[in-house]
């Protein structure tokens, strides 16, 4: 049995645990650093990157969320998790949690206005898949081990590094579970392999 | 590839969940709100409060104040049209703003038809009292709500007593045989589809956050614990005297708004809150809550 915990300072925490239950699988709301012990792989959501940014400074998480990174265990950002995520981010001199080899730049769709669905063909995990890009941000830049799973207008919108995934849109607002399933499916692999 | 669907529309509003949205009416105020920590930012001309002592009638704020803000921080920015007024919210969404408040805090240029918001490819939030006036406003394509409260008062009390209206009617539709559904329809003056949907989901389908009156972060803790998805702070940030300091005290407590203690630290020392105003002591023409339907 996995248990899956989403990121829950900010933002569209709701909607992943709801889709994680529809796989079938246990999910809990991160509120405190603590409880990132409980869980086997972690979701960060979406919503404002710079709000749970300070957020996680206030509340300490940042050592603990890097630490959850290194030591194996998956974590899936969408969106704002996603820049979450990035080892660079243009425009800014740090990252935040950085633990992903990709460059990513903000907005880079432009304004609400300019947001955008879409279907998506997102390998291994879809041919059609419903994406909602909303003021999202795209990687510029992955490197050499990172997998690139789906592109948009000629930008990489979907991405995994080993135990790493990230997406610029938000499977969550959808119902379509096939990537929040594809992200399960790595966490059991990698907690087979550490029991291994 | 679409754009301005329902989707997009609502799901804009989702990620600002468990977040702040700042009245702010320069880039410096804009600054501070961001480095704060609010999810998005209102830019205005003035604020509620202003708005109340200035009298006269309330516009869109200048073009120019909404480009300054806009240029000044990365998160969302949001201004506000009057109700109805066509051209201002087509102004707005044509100066590129994430999202159009069509609020009773300015005067409203139609009282008998609020916008059609579907038209516009531009999210809308708009203020509700009941469950009738929720549901209008969905049926004219508003992607979020807010409670009315009343704006510029720094008292709690009627934004209080709308979210509680609101989810005690929530509660009561959810619970109904379908079969009651259309004269519940009648009697709110909603659209009965939107009841449907509200039915089938258990909740509404877009979120609601509490606004009008949020003047202390304990304020804004006890709106999310009635179950607002998130908070607006008008006057009550900057017209205290550290609006740095208030404004991270409201973010925290929103986050944790169940941690007692911590609020009990973050609400030491913060200074004099805005002085607000007794409901019961403001003419019925001065009660903004009254505007629109």
């Amino acid at each position: 049995m996995i248990k899956i915990g989403v990121l829950g300072l900010q933002g569209a925490v709701r909607e992943h645990i709801k889709a994680v239950l529809a796989c079938g699988v246990e999910a809990i709301e991160i509120k405190h650093k603590e409880q990132l012990q409980e869980v086997d792989g972690l979701i960060l959501p979406g919503g404002e990157s710079t709000t749970m940014r300070r957020l996680i400074d206030k509340y300490d998480f940042m050592n603990d969320l890097i630490k959850f990174a290194t030591s194996g265990k998956p974590m899936f950002g969408t969106c704002a998790g996603l820049i979450l995520l990035a080892k660079r981010i243009i425009g800014q001199d740090v990252p935040h949690i950085g633990v992903m080899d990709i460059a990513v730049e903000r907005n880079s769709f432009g304004r609400q206005r300019e947001s955008f669905e879409v279907d998506l063909m997102i390998k291994d995990v879809a041919e059609d898949f419903p994406a909602v890009f909303i003021r999202a941000p795209h990687i510029v830049e992955a490197g050499g081990n990172v997998e690139v799973l789906a592109k948009h207008e000629g930008r990489i919108v979907a991405a995994r590094e080993g135990h790493i995934l990230g997406c610029s849109f938000h499977p969550e607002l959808t119902d379509d579970t096939r990537l929040t399933n594809y992200f399960i499916e790595m966490v059991k692999e990698a907690k087979s392999k550490q029991f291994a | 590839m679409k754009i301005g669907t329902d989707r997009v529309k609502r799901g804009m509003a989702e990620m600002q969940k468990g977040g702040v949205i700042m009245d702010v009416v320069n880039a410096e105020q804009a600054k501070i709100a961001e480095e704060a920590g609010a999810v998005a930012v209102m830019a205005l001309e003035r604020v509620p409060s202003d708005i109340r002592a200035a009298g006269g009638v309330a516009r869109m704020a200048d073009p120019r104040i909404v480009e300054e803000v806009m240029g000044a921080v990365t998160i969302p920015v949001m201004a506000k049209a009057r109700i109805g007024h066509i051209v201002e919210a087509r102004v707005l969404e044509a100066l590129g703003v994430d999202y159009i408040d069509e609020s009773e805090v300015l005067t409203p240029a139609d009282e008998e038809f609020h916008l059609n918001k579907k038209e516009f490819t531009v999210p809308f939030v708009c203020g509700c009292r009941d469950l009738g006036e929720a549901a209008r406003r969905i049926g004219e394509g508003a992607s979020m709500l807010r409670t009315k409260g009343e704006p510029g008062t720094g008292n709690i009390v009627e934004a209080v007593r709308h979210m509680r209206k609101v989810n005690a009617q929530v509660r009561k539709l959810v619970a109904m045989s379908e079969d009651e559904l259309m004269t519940e329809a009648k009697l709110l003056g909603a659209p009965y589809e939107i009841l449907v949907e509200i039915k089938r989901l258990g909740h509404l389908p877009v979120v609601n956050f509490a606004a009008g009156g949020v003047a202390t972060p304990a304020d804004a803790a006890l709106m999310m614990q009635l179950g607002a998805d998130g908070v607006f702070v008008g006057s009550g940030i900057f017209k205290s005297e550290n609006p740095a300091k208030f404004a991270r005290a409201i973010v925290e407590a929103t986050t944790h708004y169940q941690d007692y203690k911590l609020i009990a630290e973050i609400s030491k020392d913060l200074g004099v809150a805005m002085k607000g105003i007794e409901i019961s002591s403001l003419a019925p023409e001065a009660r903004m809550q009254d505007r629109g339907w």
